[in-house]
C-alpha cells in the first residue's frame, strides 16, 4: 500500500485535499520536534553516576510562548477550514443550474432516481435505478440524499464526498467531476448486516455523452 | 491524635468545606440529577419544536385541574420537610415525627395520584383517535410517560426513604444532634419537587 | 467543623478493622484499596475478553475467505462452517468497543485509581461513603454478567456499533438483534449508575477529607486529573442514561424518540449520545495524564514543569469538553454551521493538550532520567499521545473530515489516544503502584520487555490505518475486499492483524509478571521510587485505614532535587519543615 489519497475528481476536493497536506506538513513538523525532543531528552538527561536533576517549577516565559504559537496556527486552520466548508455547505454556495438527483439509501442498496429529460424531479419522466449512479463531468450535480430504513452514508472516495443518509430528512449535497471514469459508492454508516456489501457502481460520462445515456434509459423503459 | 496533628499544624490551611459530607455528597448527587432530569426535558423540547403541528393543546389529553391540585400537594410536602428538619435541628421530637410522617402522606398521596391518572389515561384517554393514550401514542405520548414515569420513580424513592425516616424517628433516632439525614433526604425531596414545578408547567400548561 | 467530622470518621475506620470475615474484609469490601484491587483484577480480566474480541475482528477482515481456525467451538449463529458470520462481526465490532470503554478503561483508570490513589494521596484513611464504593463496584458485576450474557441470546449481542446510531439499534426488524441489545443497555444504565456513585465519593471526599495542610495547589496532579475526571463523569452519564432509557424504550414499550415512522428524529440520538460521548473520551484520558505527570516527575527527580499550568489545562480541556461533541456529527446532516462552531471548540481543545506534552517534556529537560518500566510507559504516553492528538488536527477540519470520516482514519486517532495514551498509562500506573497495592514488586526485566513488545507491535497495528483510512477503507466492513477503491490494501491488512495477534500474546507477558509477582515479587519497601506524594509515607501495602496518625503537609507534590536537600533527591510532602528544608518551600 502506498501512502496517497486517491485521485481526486472534483472540484470541492482540490480544497479538501490541499487542506490535507497542509495539515500533514503542520503536525508533521510538530511530530518531528516532539518525538525527536522526546528521544534527545531520554538519551541525554538519563541517569548517570553522579547526575543531578535541575530543580526548577518551570518558566511562565515558555507557557506563554508555547501556548500563543499553537493557538495562532491553529486558528488560522480554522479559519481556512471554515471558509473551504463554507464554500462546500452553505446554501448560497450550492449551484444554481445544476443537474439533481435523487438517491435514497436503503438496506442495502443505493437507489438512484434521476429527472430524465425535463430535467425536474418528481415528473412523470423520472427514472429510478438499482445500484448504478451515472453522473456528468464538468457539471454541478446535486444530490438529494434520503433514506428508507436506517443511517446510511454515501461515500464517494475520488469525488471526496461524504453525507450521511438519515431517514426522515432530505438532505441536499452537490459536487461538480472534473473526469470521467468508473467508480464506486460505498455505505460509510453501519446500517446492519449488509453494510460491507452495500456498494453502487458509479459512472462518470463526458457531458455530451450523459445526455445520450439518460436519453436511452427513459426510452429504452 | 488527629487533634494532635491539627495543632502541629499550627496555621496549616483550612481544608475542606465547612459542610459535612454527607450533605456535600447529596449536593453533588443532585448535580448528576439535573443532568439526568436536562437529558429527558432537552429532548423533549427538541422533538416537540421538531413536531409543534401534531402536539396536543393542553388540556386536550391530560387533566391539568387534578394534576394542579396534586402539584399543590407536592409543594405542601416540601413545606412539612422543611418543618421536619427545623423540628429535628430544635430537638422536638413530637414535630420530627407529626412532619416526616405528613411528608410521607402527602407524598404517598401525590403517588396514588398519578397512579390513578395514569390508569385512567392508559383505559380511557384519547389521542390521535387511539383508544387510550399510552407511551405508543406518537412523540406526546413518548415523552409524556417517559418525564413523568422517571419523576415519579423519584418520588417513589423518596416516599420509601420517608417511611424509613419516620420509623426511624419512632424509635428516637432523630434529634438534634443527629438529624443529617432528615436535612439531606430533605435536599433530595426538594430537588424532586422542583422538577415537578418544571414538569408540570412544560408539559400540562403549555 | 468539616474537617473534625471527617477525623471522627477517620477514627471509627481504623478501630472497626479487625475481626472481619472473609466474606466482609474481600468481597462485600468497604475498604477502599480492596475495592480498587477488586476493580483491578475485573477490568484486567474484561481487558483481555476485548482484545480477544478484536483479535477476531482482526483475522476476519484480513483474510476474509477463510474459516477461523478453531471456530468450530463457537455456536453456528457466530460461526457456521468455519466462517465468522457479518452479524457476529457486527457484534464483535460493537462489543469490542463497548467492553473496552465501559468495562476495561473507564473502571480501570477511575474504579482501580481514584479509589486507590485519592484517599492515600490526600491524606485520608478511606473514602467518604465507604458502603457506597462497595455499591459502586457490585454494581458493576451484574452489568458485566449481562453484557457477556448478551452474546449467548437469540439474535447476538449487540450489534450497531458502541455508538448504538439510531434507527438501526432501535429497530430489532432492522438490525437482526432483539434480546441482545437491550440486555446491552440496561448493563449501560447499571454502569452508569455506578461511575455517577463513584463521582459522588471522588468529587465529595478530594472536596472534604484532605489533611491538614493539603491545599488545593498542593494536590499531586494525579488527584486533580481524577477529581476533574470525576465531575466530568457526574454531568455527563446521566445524559447517556436518559438516551438509553429512551433507546431502550423505542425498543421495548413502542415509543417513537428516535424513529421517523412516529415522528422522531435519530440525530436527536447522536446529540445525546455525544454530548455524553465526548466527555468520556476525556473521561478516558485525564487521569492517564495525572499518572503520566506523577510517574514523569518522580523518573525525572524533578518537579513537574508548569504545575499550576497543567492544573488549568486538565480544567480547561474537561470545560472544553463539554462543547466540542458536534465534531463527531459533521457529516451527519446537522445543520453546517453548527459544524463551524464545533470545528473553533475542538480546534481550542488541542491547546491544552500541547501544552500538557510541552511540560512533559520539560519536565524530562535537564532531569536525571530513572528509566524504569513504569517511567518507559510514561514517557511512551505522551510520544504516542502526541500522535494521537496530532490525527485529531485533521478531523477537526470540517473539510478534511468529509473524506476521513468514518475511515480506518478515525480508528487510528482512537487508538492512539485510547491505547497509545490510556493502556500505556494505565500499563505505567500499574508497574509504578503495584508495589504499593500488593508490597511486591513486579519484575523489572519482563516489563521492560513487555514494554518494548507492546510499542513495536502497537505502532505496526495502527500507524498503518491512517493510511487505509487515507485510501478510503471505511469503518465496520466485514470484507473489504470487494471494493475497487480498496484493492492492494489487503496486505497492509494483513500486516496489521499479524501484528495484533502479537500485541495481544504480549500483553500475556504482562498477566504473568503481575500474577506470577504477587507470591514471588521482590518485597517491596514503602517507598520504592523514593517518591514524594503521601502514598509512599506510609507502608506497603498500607494498613486498615492507611496511617496511623493523619499527615500533615508541608510541601508541594513533586518536590525532587529540592537544593536544600543535601542527603537525598526528594521532599517529601509530610517532610517536616525544620528537619529538612525551610519552611514556605514550595
Amino acid at each position: 500500500m502506498d501512502w496517497s489519497l486517491p485521485p481526486n475528481l472534483s472540484t470541492q476536493g482540490v480544497h479538501i485535499d490541499a487542506l490535507f497536506w497542509i495539515i500533514l506538513v503542520l503536525t508533521g513538523i510538530a511530530f518531528l520536534l516532539v518525538e525527536s525532543g522526546i528521544a534527545w531528552f531520554v538519551f541525554k538527561y538519563r541517569n548517570r553516576e553522579g547526575g543531578k536533576a535541575h530543580y526548577t517549577h518551570g518558566s511562565t516565559r515558555m507557557e506563554i510562548i508555547w501556548t500563543t504559537i499553537p493557538a495562532l496556527v491553529l486558528a488560522t486552520l480554522g479559519i481556512y477550514s471554515g471558509s473551504v466548508w463554507e464554500s462546500i455547505k452553505s446554501a448560497h454556495s450550492f449551484p444554481e443550474d445544476a443537474l439533481r438527483l435523487r438517491v435514497t439509501a436503503k438496506q442495502f442498496e443505493w437507489n438512484v432516481t434521476y429527472p430524465g429529460a425535463d430535467g425536474a424531479l418528481d415528473t412523470s419522466d423520472d427514472f429510478t435505478l438499482r445500484n448504478q449512479l451515472h453522473l456528468p463531468a464538468h457539471e454541478p450535480v446535486i444530490v438529494e440524499l434520503r433514506s428508507e430504513d436506517v443511517i446510511h452514508s454515501f461515500f464517494i472516495p475520488v469525488l471526496r464526498v461524504k453525507q450521511d443518509a438519515v431517514p426522515g430528512m432530505t438532505i441536499p449535497i452537490w459536487f461538480e467531476a472534473t473526469g470521467t471514469g468508473d467508480f464506486e459508492i460505498a455505505c460509510a454508516e453501519l446500517c446492519g448486516l449488509g453494510h460491507y456489501r452495500m456498494r453502487a457502481s458509479v459512472t462518470i460520462h463526458e457531458a455530451a455523452d450523459f445526455e445520450s445515456w439518460q436519453a436511452s434509459q427513459t426510452t429504452g423503459s | 491524635m488527629a487533634q494532635a496533628a491539627t495543632a502541629t499544624a499550627g496555621r496549616a490551611p483550612e481544608r475542606g468545606l465547612d459542610v459535612y459530607n454527607q450533605k456535600v455528597g447529596m449536593w453533588v448527587f443532585l448535580c448528576s440529577e439535573v443532568m439526568f432530569f436536562a437529558g429527558l426535558i432537552g429532548s423533549y423540547v427538541v422533538l416537540r419544536f421538531g413536531a409543534s403541528d401534531s402536539w396536543a393543546q393542553p388540556g386536550e389529553v391530560l387533566n391539568v385541574p387534578i394534576t394542579a391540585v396534586n402539584t399543590f400537594v407536592l409543594i405542601c410536602s416540601s413545606v412539612t420537610m422543611v418543618k421536619a428538619f427545623a423540628a429535628a435541628e430544635a430537638g422536638d421530637q413530637k414535630g420530627i415525627k407529626l412532619y416526616l410522617v405528613l411528608t410521607f402522606l402527602l407524598g404517598a398521596t401525590f403517588l396514588g395520584v398519578q397512579v390513578f391518572e395514569y390508569t385512567h389515561l392508559i383505559q380511557h384517554g384519547e389521542w390521535q383517535g387511539s383508544h387510550g393514550f399510552t407511551p405508543r401514542a406518537g412523540l406526546y405520548g413518548s415523552t409524556f410517560f417517559t418525564m413523568t414515569g422517571f419523576h415519579g420513580f423519584h418520588v417513589l424513592l423518596g416516599v420509601i426513604c420517608l417511611g424509613w425516616a419516620s420509623l426511624q424517628a419512632f424509635r428516637g433516632r432523630w434529634g438534634s444532634d443527629h438529624y443529617h439525614g432528615i436535612e439531606v433526604l430533605g435536599l433530595y425531596w426538594h430537588f424532586v419537587d422542583l422538577v415537578w414545578i418544571i414538569l408540570f408547567t412544560i408539559v400540562y400548561l403549555i | 467543623m468539616a474537617t473534625i467530622v471527617a477525623e471522627a470518621t477517620g477514627q471509627a475506620i481504623l478501630h472497626e478493622e479487625h475481626e472481619q470475615s472473609f466474606l466482609r474484609k474481600y468481597v462485600f469490601a468497604t475498604d477502599h484499596k480492596v475495592i480498587a484491587i477488586q476493580f483491578l483484577f475485573t477490568t484486567l480480566f474484561f481487558l483481555m475478553i476485548g482484545g480477544l474480541l478484536a483479535v477476531l475482528m482482526r483475522y476476519q477482515i484480513a483474510w476474509p475467505a477463510k474459516t477461523l481456525p478453531g471456530g468450530g467451538i463457537l455456536p453456528e449463529t457466530m460461526v457456521a462452517s468455519g466462517y465468522i458470520l457479518p452479524e457476529f462481526y457486527n457484534s464483535l465490532v460493537t462489543m469490542h468497543g463497548s467492553i473496552m470503554v465501559f468495562f476495561a478503561i473507564m473502571p480501570m483508570l477511575v474504579g482501580v485509581f481514584a479509589n486507590y490513589l485519592i484517599p492515600l494521596q490526600i491524606g485520608a484513611r478511606d473514602m467518604a461513603f465507604p458502603r457506597l464504593n462497595m455499591l459502586s463496584f457490585w454494581l458493576m458485576v451484574p452489568a458485566g454478567i449481562l453484557t457477556l450474557a448478551s452474546f449467548f441470546v437469540i439474535g447476538g449481542a449487540a450489534a450497531a456499533g458502541w455508538t448504538l446510531y439510531a434507527p438501526l439499534s432501535a429497530r430489532p426488524d432492522l438490525s437482526g438483534v432483539h434480546l441482545g441489545q437491550q440486555i446491552w443497555l440496561v448493563s449501560l444504565v447499571l454502569i452508569g449508575l455506578s461511575s455517577i456513585l463513584g463521582s459522588v465519593n471522588y468529587i465529595t471526599t478530594t472536596i472534604n477529607m484532605r489533611a491538614p495542610g493539603m491545599t488545593w495547589f498542593r494536590l499531586p496532579l494525579t488527584v486533580w486529573a481524577l477529581f476533574i475526571t470525576a465531575i466530568l463523569g457526574l454531568l455527563a452519564m446521566p445524559v447517556l442514561s436518559a438516551a438509553g432509557i429512551m433507546l431502550l424504550f423505542d425498543q421495548t414499550i413502542g415509543t417513537t424518540f428516535f424513529l421517523p415512522a412516529g415522528g422522531g428524529q435519530p440525530l436527536l440520538w447522536q446529540h445525546l449520545f455525544w454530548f455524553f460521548g465526548h466527555p468520556e473520551v476525556y473521561i478516558l484520558i485525564l487521569p492517564a495524564m495525572g499518572f503520566t505527570s506523577e510517574i514523569i516527575a518522580s523518573g525525572s527527580r524533578k518537579p513537574i514543569f508548569g504545575y499550576k499550568a497543567m492544573v488549568w489545562a486538565i480544567v480547561a480541556i474537561a470545560f472544553l469538553g463539554f462543547i466540542v461533541w458536534g465534531h463527531h456529527m459533521f457529516q451527519s446532516g446537522m445543520n453546517p454551521t453548527l459544524g463551524l462552531s464545533f470545528t473553533i471548540s475542538t480546534l481550542l481543545i488541542a491547546v491544552p493538550s500541547a501544552i500538557k506534552t510541552f511540560n512533559w517534556m520539560g519536565t524530562m529537560w535537564r532531569g536525571n532520567l530513572r528509566l524504569h518500566t513504569p517511567m518507559l510507559f510514561a514517557i511512551g504516553f505522551v510520544a504516542m499521545f502526541a500522535i494521537g492528538g496530532l490525527s485529531g488536527i485533521f478531523m477537526a477540519s470540517t473539510p478534511v473530515d468529509i473524506y476521513i470520516h468514518d475511515t480506518y482514519f478515525i480508528v487510528a486517532h482512537i487508538h492512539y489516544v485510547l491505547f497509545g495514551g490510556s493502556l500505556f498509562a494505565l500499563f505505567g500506573a500499574i508497574y509504578y503502584w503495584y508495589p504499593k497495592m500488593f508490597g511486591r514488586m513486579m519484575n523489572e526485566t519482563l516489563g521492560k520487555i513487555h514494554f518494548v513488545l507492546t510499542l513495536v507491535f502497537f505502532n505496526l497495528v495502527f500507524f498503518p490505518m491512517h493510511g487505509l483510512g487515507m485510501k478510503g477503507m471505511m469503518r465496520r466492513i466485514y470484507d473489504p475486499t470487494g471494493y475497487q477503491h480498496l484493492q492492494g490494501i489487503q496486505d497492509t491488512n494483513q500486516l496489521i492483524s499479524i501484528s495484533a495477534f502479537c500485541l495481544y500474546a504480549s500483553g500475556f507477558l504482562f498477566a504473568f509478571n503481575f500474577f506470577w509477582s504477587l507470591r514471588k515479587g521482590r518485597k517491596a519497601e514503602a517507598n520504592p521510587w523514593d517518591a514524594t506524594t503521601l502514598e509512599w509515607q506510609t507502608p506497603s501495602p498500607p494498613k486498615h485505614g492507611n496511617w496511623k496518625e493523619i499527615p500533615v503537609v508541608y510541601h508541594g507534590p513533586h518536590e525532587f532535587s529540592h537544593p536544600d536537600v543535601a542527603d537525598k533527591d526528594w521532599l517529601a510532602q509530610n517532610e517536616r519543615p525544620d528537619v529538612t528544608s525551610p519552611a514556605g518551600a514550595h
